[in-house]
């Protein structure tokens, strides 16, 4: 595929119920990424680099490039992306209609916050370019917009100047959802990125402990030796899941109590510290055959505290879960997106074994703690919301609506509208 | 540091191997028929640190066009001394059955002007006494079949051409690698349906530059392609006409 060949156009379905949906490197959880029956547009080709202005630190780039592959071009020129997602095997196309977030949304918003301009190929043949004076509705509608609103092509990025790939990064071991907030409080403002490993398998005086982490660049001229990426991978599929409320209470534990001291401090190298993850390739498979869900709300500040604890009650009696349980601050800034995910609120995202029908009904109590206390869930980690909590936490959706695409559409798009 | 040429630029195994190439600091002459194409590639190819990529438009069954190509390159790069030679066509075979004129383009494309650019560049790379020619040819070649003999016999050409070469140049220190790809997934071979075999550009990539950095003769690419032909080029032709392949 070739971004600037003008004559590229996408074929005409012979089908008229047939639709397209750009498919990236296929890091969503769920069914967004997804279009049953349809035509997925493949864009891992499309993966060349436009421009690059070392000194103002303006990327542009096909949209199947990979995160991975623009760390590897720009880190060693002294940049670093503006956000980045939790890991970096995902394509630019796919973050920005995800508009993912990152550790450090507090302090700069949004990935969408950070592209200058992009271009969005209609099936028509309209080639839209986009940015916040040009096209600017199809630009709040494609950030985020899951990718309805056409093939996003290229995109612009600013990224953001570091001196060097490692970070100063300072872990506090924290007892309560109380300590959590008051961490990210104190934290906010002087860190760019915090974040927090929760122990969902808490109960009673253990509710709500865990691991807040914050972080910043190391400055300019630090050394620290040299960083060699360990990278496995998990070999096979297990016939079940090796999480299960037992192991889970003991890793949780052991864990929590990994360090001594309430409060460490350590340099660490930037692929860690974002990706940890993308240190075990095919980590999924630890779930087994049935694989996994991920439930990932956020809720606005005024009823979040109290709806985080009731979450993780329910999470705790349940007994499931996993040891992957994200509790994160977002922040202020307006995200650019009509469907964007981030709120000013507090956003928890936590990992559960398949165990079927047990599950789902955990979600049901889960989602009625979201919808009370005004959250939504994110799209990108969603496989099974209902249609109304979709709705109701995107109120935009209706005018988002008028800018999908008529032969755009996704498995997921169709879930949460089929009872409109 | 090369100073490399590379002819069909805009396939995807060639631009896969200018990146592992200009990665490293070499300098690459990239020549194909799109300008549009070559021109996004060259941009790429700088952003990822190639020092120095110039481009040229030229079709190689132009075979006029041969010698004033080969001195735009030299003069742009300052000399050359690595080939790749990687452009090519894959027709449909029943196509070709029925139309002669097709069939001959194809080996016009596949071989003919393949053979063309290798007499000039051999005789420039004999003089100076040094260089590497590389050219993809294919396993295809090894055997003919009747899913894709058409490219398949201009592929044979091509072999035992640079075979003979290779041992011509061998005393003027002018090495000759013939690449022979088993199943890559390009837009290419867009149209097929993809198994185990098949490999990335990106794989063959590296088979490439693996083969020209030892200066190898002959690579099947991946290796365990040497395999399966050995035993494809064993079959007695009697029971091979029966095959399906």
């Amino acid at each position: 595929m070739w971004q600037s060949d003008r004559a590229l156009t996408l074929p005409v379905l012979p089908d008229p119920k047939q639709s397209f949906l750009p498919y990236g490197n296929g890091r969503s959880y769920g069914d967004s990424c997804l279009n049953q029956g349809g035509i997925a547009l493949k864009t891992r080709k499309l993966d060349r680099f436009i421009r690059f202005d070392v000194h103002a630190g303006i990327l542009s780039c096909e949209s199947g490039v990979l995160l991975a592959e623009i760390l590897r071009l720009i880190v060693p020129q002294g940049w670093f992306l503006p956000v980045t997602p939790g890991t970096r095997f995902a394509t630019v196309g796919g973050a920005i209609a995800n508009d993912v977030h990152g550790k450090n949304h507090h302090v700069t918003g949004t990935f969408g916050n950070h592209i200058r301009q992009f271009e969005v190929l209609r099936s028509d043949g309209q080639r839209l370019c986009c940015s916040p004076n040009e096209n600017a509705d199809y630009y709040a509608a494609s950030i985020g917009g899951l990718g309805l609103t056409g093939l996003i092509t290229w995109a612009e990025l600013q990224l953001r100047w570091i001196g060097n790939p490692w970070l100063d990064v300072e872990t506090i071991r924290y007892d309560s959802l109380s300590e959590f907030f008051a961490l990210c409080l104190a934290s906010d403002r002087d860190y760019e990125y915090t974040v927090s490993w929760v122990d969902c398998s808490g109960q009673g005086k253990r509710l709500g402990r865990g691991l807040f982490m914050r972080g910043n660049h190391a400055p300019l001229g630090a050394t620290h030796g040299k960083y060699s990426a360990r990278i496995r991978t998990f070999p096979l599929v297990p016939p079940i899941s090796l999480v299960n409320p037992f192991t889970l209470k003991a890793f949780n534990t052991f864990y929590y109590h990994r360090q001594l001291a309430k409060r460490t401090r350590q340099i660490q190298h930037y692929e860690p510290f974002f990706y940890p993850l993308d240190g075990l390739l095919e980590w999924n498979r630890i779930y087994g055959p049935r694989g996994f869900y991920q439930y990932q709300c956020v809720m606005p500040h005024r009823a979040g505290e109290l709806a985080v604890t009731e979450l993780l009650k329910e999470i705790a009696k349940s007994g499931m879960g996993s040891f992957l349980a994200v509790l994160k601050l977002c922040g202020d800034m307006p995200s650019p997106g009509m469907l964007s995910f981030p709120m000013p609120g507090v956003s928890l995202a936590l990992d559960f074994p398949n165990r079927g029908e047990v599950l789902q009904q955990l979600f049901s109590r889960l989602d009625a703690i979201v919808s009370s206390a005004g959250g939504r869930l994110y799209p990108a980690k969603d496989g099974r919301m209902p249609g109304s909590l979709f709705r109701s936490g995107y109120s935009r959706w209706p005018e988002f609506k008028r800018f999908i695409d008529p032969r755009f559409s996704s498995s997921f798009w169709r879930r949460v509208m089929e009872d409109v | 540091m090369r100073k490399i040429l590379i002819i069909g630029a805009t396939s995807a195994i060639a631009e896969a191997t200018a990146r592992i190439w200009g990665q490293r600091g070499d300098h690459l002459f990239l020549v194909a028929r799109n300008a549009a194409k070559l021109q996004l590639i060259a941009d790429d190819l700088r952003v990822r640190g190639c020092p120095k990529v110039a481009t040229y438009c030229m079709d190689a069954n132009n075979l006029d066009a041969h010698e004033t190509m080969l001195d735009a390159g030299k003069q742009a790069l300052n000399g050359l001394d690595t080939v790749l030679i990687a452009h090519g066509t894959l027709s449909d075979q029943t196509a070709c059955q029925q139309s002669v004129a097709l069939t001959l383009q194809e080996i016009n494309t596949n071989a003919l002007s393949v053979i063309a650019l290798l007499t000039h560049i051999a005789n420039r790379f004999e003089q100076q006494k040094q260089g590497t020619i590389a050219v993809i040819s294919s396993v295809a070649g090894d055997r003919g079949r009747q899913s894709n003999y058409v490219y398949g016999s201009a592929k044979a050409m091509v072999t035992t051409f640079t075979s003979g070469l290779r041992q011509r140049l061998y005393k003027s220190g002018v090495g000759v690698v013939t690449i022979k790809p088993g199943f890559v997934d390009t837009p290419m071979t867009a149209e097929f349906k993809k198994g185990i075999l098949w490999v990335s550009p990106e794989t063959l990539a590296r088979c490439i530059d693996s083969a020209v950095e030892k200066n190898r003769d002959l690579s099947y690419a991946p290796w365990f392609w040497f395999g399966i032909m050995a035993v494809i080029k064993l079959i007695p032709e009697w029971f091979f006409k029966r095959l399906k392949l």
